[in-house]
């Protein structure tokens, strides 16, 4: 198998320091909507101004470079402990060169390992699939997000929430209530209804790998997802919780088989600053996107 | 945009209200966990004798904070020939100071807290009585605010690590918005009193 390290880094290095063009574009369209000396205003103008900085010093967006979470499809035949063991190389390098903050934690010593290696850290997941290329997606995933991201069981009494589609809109409207602007606003919701705990929160995780603009195929999510993207922004929070119009950019929404017994609805909130980038690798070439 | 500049007035400080952004220019320090916690320690619990070994420290920073301003912030710094440099600094997360900053503000005459996310009711009350306000940092505009800091003038307790140690800086045009001011008003509560109502309506059958 080719040597992938450097190009690993390379996916790194624009992830971290480059926002992708459907959150540049949607951060540009939240500024123009707000209202001219606002607080609201001054900050998408700082967040901006600081985008364009740090693509052009090539200096991380943000200071919490997030738990660096990879989604990999291989074809058949490739060796995933290889690939898992150029990723843990490539973030320690990508550490070394300040793309990364050393950000993982031994959570019995409180020990920094200093280049981001650690008991399952980074976060890999890989699929086999039938087409001939390796696809990596990278997703990088504050702890100030983190913190205010949640996991609702249904039915939830206090919220009158049962178990179908309007339950969960009012559990996801009640997240992003209690997040106000801590999970630094205007955030992205990846959302998954169904499955087990764990299962529910990776599916969540892996709607934020959506664009802004990709059209949920089934038409009764892809209508929920824009009633909430429209009744999140009503609530008023907007960026960083000063108040405003803009509080989310952009609802995914997805679903897994589940027990009977139970109905979990996951919300992974994502910060302004929604780094994910992907690369593909075929025979002779290798594509960043 | 208000341009506020250390040693920054009570008068300025008083004619501040909530949502107003502002700019701050002058020489701050940044402090948050291991730091709060030392000062409470080392000056307020001891009703300002410290022991021996932080009497320097104490004047240092009663220099520095008297109608001055603390900054919650862990950079990511870098030692070049020339001394430190800030690469990326914006601010944490502040209510984890929320036990001590009361005391810190009164006992050293602090005039601004920055930080982000607000702060409890202990620390409105000590912005009221003693003329403080809180600046809200832009969370995430690490490269931005770094650019904004022109010089590392002293670093104190790098025992503490880079993150939590004393970093006192000089910076030029600092953005931030005041978001809970000298009168009781915290813009954090009224957004969210507001939001609340909002969802309420949200989830009426």
């Amino acid at each position: 198998m080719q040597k992938l390290t450097n190009a690993i880094v390379e996916l790194i290095r624009r992830a971290a320091t480059e926002l992708p063009q459907d959150m540049r574009d949607a951060l540009e369209k939240a500024h123009a909507e707000e209202e001219s000396g606002s607080a609201a205003k001054g900050a998408l103008d700082t967040i901006l101004k600081n985008v364009e900085l740090a693509r052009e010093n090539v200096t991380p967006i943000c200071q919490d470079t997030g738990t660096p979470i990879f989604e990999i499809h291989y074809p058949v035949g490739i060796s995933t402990r290889q690939i898992a063991a150029q990723i843990r190389e490539a973030c320690a390098i990508a550490t070394e060169r300040a793309y990364l903050r050393p950000n993982a934690v031994d959570s019995l010593t409180g020990e920094n390992s200093g280049d981001n290696s650690g008991i399952d850290f980074p976060t890999m997941h890989f699929h086999e699939w039938d087409e001939p290329d390796i696809k990596f997606d990278l997703m990088l995933k504050g702890g100030g997000c983190e913190n205010v991201s949640t996991q609702y069981k249904l039915p939830n009494t206090e919220l009158d929430a049962g178990r179908d589609l309007e339950g969960v809109r009012r559990v996801v409207l009640d997240a992003v209530n209690k997040a106000q602007g801590l999970g630094c606003a205007p955030g992205v919701l990846g959302i998954a209804v169904g499955g087990d705990r764990g299962a529910s929160y990776i599916k969540s995780k892996q709607q934020l790998l959506r664009p802004l603009d990709d059209e949920n195929p089934e038409s009764e999510l892809a209508e929920l997802e824009d009633r909430i993207l429209d009744e999140g922004n009503e609530l008023g929070i907007g960026p960083m919780g000063f108040g405003g119009k803009t509080t989310l950019l952009g609802v995914k929404m997805g679903t897994l088989h589940r027990l009977p017994a139970s109905y979990f609805v996951s919300v992974a909130y994502m910060c302004w600053a929604n780094r994910r980038a992907s690369m593909r690798v075929a025979d002779k070439e290798i594509t960043y996107a | 945009m208000r341009k506020l500049t250390v040693p920054i007035s009570e008068d300025v400080i008083r004619d501040l209200t909530v949502g107003e952004p502002v700019s701050l220019s002058g020489v701050i320090s940044t402090g948050r966990d291991a730091a709060h916690k030392y000062m409470i320690d080392n000056f307020i619990k001891t009703e300002g004798n410290p022991p021996d070994s932080e009497h320097e420290l104490y004047n240092e920073l009663k220099r520095i904070l008297e109608d001055g301003v603390i900054y919650h912030c862990g950079p990511v710094v870098q030692q070049t020939d020339a001394g430190w440099r800030f690469v990326a600094a914006g601010p944490t997360t502040s209510i984890r100071e929320e036990p001590y900053q009361a005391a810190v503000i009164e006992h050293f005459k602090l005039r601004a807290v920055i930080g982000k996310g607000g702060m409890g009711a202990k620390t409105l009350q000590a912005c009221q009585t003693a003329g403080a306000v809180y600046l809200h940092a832009i969370g995430g505009a690490a490269s931005l605010i770094a650019q904004s800091v022109k010089d590392v003038v002293a670093v104190h307790k790098m025992g503490f690590g880079v993150p939590e140690a004393f970093w006192i800086i000089r910076v030029e045009d600092f953005p931030a918005v005041v978001t809970m001011d000298s009168h009781s008003n915290s813009l954090h509560d009224q957004i969210k009193a507001q939001a609340n109502t909002e969802f309420s309506k949200l989830i009426e059958h």
